[in-house]
């Protein structure tokens, strides 16, 4: 599921988990488990915490803990630096726990691509935001 | 990413280029002298920057005795579309992976 506007473009993926959201929240939180389902880090459960994620393909994320509330939400950033600003991203990773009946419903949202962010990063990344809002008049206008 | 993205990301990337492409986006086909009018360059540099835009399949030139015609396809930006249905399938299968783990930590 997708969710797109001019000024952001966000990804929500979401999952019935048959498991408590304390056993849920372990593996979001502790650098061991995370790094056998997402990738290897230096992850600590503090609020300003910067850490990197490192993908197999060898590019790392810079990372800052925005949120802890154990068990309910966690929230980092998301960034990948680049010096070509196509390739440049910067984006929030929220999960929010909430307790069912069964397990977990556990959803996952990425936000990115918001023009208020960081314009310090230059003129070129700002013209390619402003490149995919407009691109998504066009499209609306052209389907 | 795959190949076909770096050529077309790389192709949008530079703000002359962008520009030159959305005037073809909004006002439709158009010769490289009435580009050149306001692309605020020479001719031969816009003429370079539709050379890129038709290698990434974002510009097509239509033969109009001797002029070029060209306009913008659209379709050539369908992977751009897709960002965030392959967030969403890269999260999809990080999710399969933590219940794999969660399955795991039971044993």
């Amino acid at each position: 599921m997708s969710n797109d506007t001019a000024e952001t473009r966000s990804v929500v993926v979401e999952r019935e988990i048959a498991y408590p959201p304390e056993k849920i929240w372990r593996a979001l939180t502790q650098s061991h488990l995370i790094e056998e389902w997402l990738m290897t880090n230096d992850f600590k459960p503090i609020v300003g915490h910067r850490f990197n994620l490192r993908g197999d393909w060898g590019g790392v994320l810079d990372c800052e803990v925005l949120a802890v509330e154990p068990n309910r939400t966690l929230s980092y950033t998301w960034n990948f630096a680049h010096d070509d600003a196509a390739y440049n991203l910067q984006s929030v990773v929220t999960f929010t726990l909430t307790r069912t009946r069964t397990g977990t419903h556990l959803r996952m949202e990425q936000s990115g691509f918001r023009p208020d962010q960081k314009q310090a990063h230059g003129g070129a990344k700002a013209g390619w935001q402003q490149f995919f809002a407009k691109l998504e008049q066009v499209l609306a206008r052209t389907e | 990413m795959s190949k076909a993205h770096d050529v077309l990301f790389r192709s949008l990337a530079d703000p002359t280029r962008r520009a030159i492409f959305e005037r073809l986006c909004r006002e439709g086909e158009k010769t490289v002298g009435a580009l050149t009018a306001r692309a605020g360059v020479s001719q031969p540099v816009v003429s370079k920057h539709l050379g890129i835009l038709k290698q990434a399949g974002l510009v097509r030139g239509r033969h109009v005795g001797r002029q070029t015609h060209y306009s913008a396809q659209l379709r050539a930006l369908a992977p751009l579309i897709d960002w965030t249905r392959q967030m969403a399938g890269f999260w999809e299968n990080r999710f399969n992976d933590l219940e794999d783990l969660l399955k795991r930590m039971d044993q």
